[in-house]
């Protein structure tokens, strides 16, 4: 505990770094899932292609990839940006599977309604198809930002400052509480984005609520 | 371009195919590493996972675990519990971690397995008068194997993954060239391996995803997006299958974080 009440200053600046890497992949990771993973449920030719790809790209362990990209990209294997651009292949891989089960999902019967009301193609998507499929988008992007979260910390290894600083610096100096406190602050900083994610949830798509508690008859 | 070139050069180098720290003796390191952490992982979490999918107590508690499970940051664990067990005992405690990360994917996996097993099979196997062992053996087990095979599979990936990370406390495997040569850049090295671990890795996910297929009985094609497009044409009653938020679906979710 002494370690802590010496350092909460760098665990505070570090928990800062960590949560503003984590950030990007997550909203960036998200945004080019959106297309890919409807794409990947629409038509049978792009769902191999899509799905089979993110499913490689999953299977890089991260540290492959923080090797492989630099030179792919042209880029320093040290920056920032290598690793903020490998954990957003990351998060597209794990999004776009449950973007595609996210559409899937939508009774058709819901789609053709929209339709025979008079929503076209691409105002039914903003107003049906979207809504619709938002409690599983959400249970996918919480999915994707517990683990990125988890997973800067291997930016340590290429020199990124995050909470994986902790982990590096304090197993070189032997000092327990230093590695600990890096375990639990990536937890809770987890946790934290976690419950953001559902207050969102919830102010986004207040009608998510009524699936969880069903409601017969009218009021 | 050049650097991939001159990891091609260090990769088809004969210096990396002999003595120690060998391409060769690096990726057996590796695979034994991830064989028998998986192993292991198995052996506790498959006993657990079934009691609690024929059971069906604890099922909230499986969900909570592989959730927080996900939070958890491997690298941080390896080093961890290195620190805590003594630098003498970091292999002993580099496969506990590497163990600890198998556990959540597989124990889902037997969990969810068993829970998705129709109710009317599990009645019809107890109206033929077999005993609650024979149920489980002869049932259930075989019946959830391709969801296990998936647990597995998931468990594979992320500690292949993670055993990378286990040189940086002084033992071999791929990762040992990598952060050996980061500070070094000596990039042809790190790429080269990267290269050798990306083979690897993709090997194992492929064969388990063979095992999968072979292991899943024709008509058991559930969770496959395959019916989709049936259902939304409408021209033939495909089966409902594709729910992504049944929690089946929701705890075999997998994880990724190395």
């Amino acid at each position: 505990m002494d370690w802590l009440a010496n350092n909460w200053a760098l665990v505070g600046a570090l928990s800062l770094d960590h949560a503003r890497i984590s950030v990007i992949p997550i909203v960036v990771g998200f945004l080019i899932s959106l297309p890919l993973g409807w794409l990947a449920q629409r038509f049978p030719v792009t769902r191999g292609f899509v799905l089979g790809g993110v499913g490689v790209l999953y299977t890089i362990p991260s540290l492959a990839l923080f090797m492989l990209l630099p030179p792919l990209l042209g880029i320093s294997v040290l920056s920032e940006l290598n690793v903020i651009i490998a954990l957003t292949v990351y998060a597209v891989a794990i999004m776009v599977r449950t973007v595609a089960d996210a559409f899937a999902s939508i009774e058709p019967s819901a789609l053709r309604s929209a339709t025979a009301v008079g929503y076209a193609e691409w105002g039914r998507f903003f107003a049906v198809e979207l809504p619709l499929a938002g409690p599983v988008l959400l249970a996918g992007l919480r999915v994707v930002a517990v683990s990125t979260v988890s997973m800067v910390t291997v930016g340590a290894l290429v020199g990124i400052q995050s909470l994986g600083y902790l982990f590096t610096d304090g197993f070189q100096r032997r000092i327990v509480p230093e590695v600990m406190t890096g375990v639990v602050m990536t937890f809770l900083v987890a946790l934290v984005f976690d419950a953001v994610l559902v207050v969102l949830g919830r102010i986004i798509m207040p009608w998510s609520l009524v699936g969880h508690t069903p409601q017969r008859g009218g009021a | 371009m050049d650097l991939f070139l001159d990891a091609l050069v260090w990769l088809l180098s004969p210096e990396q195919y002999t003595g120690e720290g060998s391409l060769p003796q690096r990726t057996l390191e590796h695979l034994s590493y991830t064989a028998s952490a998986t192993v292991l992982a198995a052996l506790f979490a498959l006993p657990i996972g079934y009691f609690i999918g024929h059971t069906g107590k604890g099922g909230t508690w499986i969900v909570a675990m592989t959730g927080a499970a996900r939070a958890l940051p491997s690298f941080g664990l390896i080093l961890l519990l290195v620190l805590l067990l003594g630098v003498s005992q970091r292999v002993t405690a580099s496969l506990i971690a590497l163990v600890l990360l198998g556990i959540p994917p597989l124990m889902a996996g037997a969990y969810s397995g068993m829970q998705q097993i129709p109710r009317s099979t599990i009645d019809a196997a107890r109206a033929q008068g077999m005993t609650e062992w024979q149920i489980v053996w002869r049932v259930e087990v075989p019946v959830s194997l391709p969801l296990v095979l998936g647990g597995l599979r998931g468990a594979v990936l992320q500690i292949v993954a993670t055993a990378t990370l286990v040189a940086y406390v002084g033992l071999g495997g791929l990762g040992y060239d990598i952060i050996q040569g980061i500070p070094l850049r000596r990039f042809d090295q790190t790429i080269g391996t990267a290269l050798v671990i990306v083979v690897v890795a993709l090997a194992l996910d492929a064969m388990l995803a063979l095992a999968t297929r072979v292991a899943t009985p024709r008509g058991v094609r559930q969770g496959r997006l395959d019916d989709v497009r049936a259902r939304e044409s409408g021209s033939r009653s495909a089966p409902v299958a594709t729910v992504a938020s049944s929690p089946e679906k929701e705890i075999t979710q997998q994880r990724k974080n190395t």
